[in-house]
């Protein structure tokens, strides 16, 4: 059990190359200031994401998981966030199904030219998690 | 009972008899009562051996795929020509393995039968009272139910419908989707009455801990034995990724939260691709209640995306699929 004294979410964020990825560096550039709790993986597409990244990112001990693509119709792949979309609706709802708090995986659309709401998304995104607390669930104690 | 018997031997017959066939996959009496072990006949001599009766749970397109799995040292090889005997969820899983070209259709001569449900031997076992304990040593199918002799000699006889197994009180396709032949035919049974399956609602009403805590008993009952896998005719993979090493996705050892990573992984391939069908659950040696998980996903494909796996050749997949006005609302807004 850890404490939840001094305990700050760790969450990963795994952010499409061409448009949330960008969006990140947009918010960056901009000096938009957003929680530092976030570690951001790139990834080439939303599409890339393996469900399995994101039970093991919880199971290894990570308090929240946010995956992040292209807006429907704007992925560089054409389709890779439209296919991804139906994977997620499946994963979310199973982890759920399972028990798994919904907000703990989250999965949102940023274009390279919305700053602003990347760092709204990461607000709102940090803010849930710290209400929920550590994640203990699929945590794997070593 | 004997009638489909006698026909699905007569039909084995002559498939080897015009040489359509090299082998089949049928059912034969198994060493125990309540039980048929899984036969490999591959000439005239054994076809009498092939049995037809409420026990025939096993699905048999489980052993198609690796007769057809390519062997770089027998690259030359002819592929064989099967014969299997499917029920109404084998052949969905056969059409599954067909699409997602696992075994070529042209290879196979699949022999159908009006399945009129199968029962589960621990329901039987368990409503035997006072002698539940005790061996059963003799059974006899009748006309509308099982009866059973036990090591004390004492006679039961049970009603079909209570002993029937859970899958198959909600069956909704006890006439096969794909066959060659179908015995029995189409009408000679009594269509089941299908039972709807609510288990997957009221489990979504109960609260989110009660759910974790239903979840995490049942999957600390696992023993990693993957017999849920071996019995799987979804699950063809040559690498499981729970045996994979590079990456290593399920620590080797008694970590629960390794066992649950199996147990949702296994589960969650299944999204899209699941028929129902219990293999899962029979193989299941310590009886974890893998049904409540994967007719969630079923459920969901058919919700959101409106597909049933195993019913058509065309179909495309719903997972390689998509839609511009698929589901939205899980998507975090700021």
């Amino acid at each position: 059990m850890k404490s939840r004294d001094n305990w700050e979410p760790k969450i990963v964020a795994f952010l499409c190359n061409w448009c949330s990825y960008a969006g990140a560096d947009l918010a960056g550039v901009s000096r938009i200031q957003y929680p530092p709790n976030i570690r951001i993986i790139r990834v080439p597409c939303s599409g890339r994401i393996n469900p399995f990244y994101i039970i093991k990112t919880l199971q290894n001990g990570m308090d929240g998981v946010l995956v992040s693509g292209c807006h429907p119709g704007d992925c560089h792949y054409i389709s890779g966030n439209l296919v991804a979309r139906r994977k997620f609706a499946l994963l979310k709802n199973f982890l759920v199904y399972l028990g798994i708090e919904p907000e703990r995986v989250q999965f949102s659309w940023v274009s390279a030219a919305e700053g602003v709401r990347f760092a709204q998304i990461i607000e709102k995104v940090v803010d849930e998690i710290y209400k929920l607390g550590p994640n203990e669930k699929l945590l794997k104690e070593i | 009972m004997d009638e489909i018997e006698r026909e699905i031997r007569g039909t084995v017959r002559k498939l080897f008899e015009d040489n359509r066939i090299g082998l089949f996959i049928g059912y034969i009496k198994g060493s125990l009562p309540l039980r048929t072990t899984p036969g490999f006949i591959n000439g005239l001599a054994g076809i009498e051996t092939l049995v037809w009766n409420s026990f025939c749970r096993n699905n048999l397109t489980v052993y198609l795929p690796r007769f057809f799995a390519p062997d770089p040292r027998r690259k030359e090889a002819k592929l064989p020509s099967i014969g299997v005997l499917v029920k109404g969820c084998d052949s969905r899983s056969l059409v599954n393995l067909i699409n997602e070209n696992q075994i070529p259709r042209e290879n196979l001569c699949i022999i159908g039968v009006n399945c009129a449900g199968l029962v589960d031997e621990s329901k039987i076992q368990d409503s035997m009272g006072e002698a539940r304990m005790n061996e059963i040593i003799e059974v006899d199918e009748e006309k509308d139910g099982i009866m059973i002799i036990d090591e004390e000699k004492h006679r039961m006889k049970f009603k079909k419908e209570d002993v029937l197994a859970d899958v198959c009180l909600n069956c909704k396709y006890p006439t096969p989707v794909l066959y060659d032949i179908l015995v029995g035919g189409k009408a000679s049974q009594k269509h089941l009455s299908v039972r709807k399956d609510d288990r997957v609602e009221s489990f979504e009403k109960k609260n989110i801990e009660e759910r974790w805590k239903y979840f995490q008993e049942q999957v600390s009952k696992c023993i990693r034995c993957y017999a849920c896998r071996q019995a799987c005719p979804n699950c063809y993979c040559k690498l499981c990724f729970a045996e994979q090493t590079k990456p290593k996705w399920v620590g080797t050892g008694n970590d629960i939260s390794d066992i649950m990573f199996y147990q949702i992984g296994r589960i969650f391939h299944q999204a899209g691709r699941c028929v129902d069908c219990g293999a899962c659950v029979r193989a299941c040696p310590v009886n974890i209640d893998l049904r409540i998980f994967t007719s969630k996903l079923v459920k969901d494909v058919k919700e959101l995306f409106d597909y049933e796996a195993g019913l058509s050749l065309e179909e495309v997949p719903p997972l390689a699929n998509f839609k511009p006005e698929d589901t939205q609302g899980f998507i975090t807004e700021p």
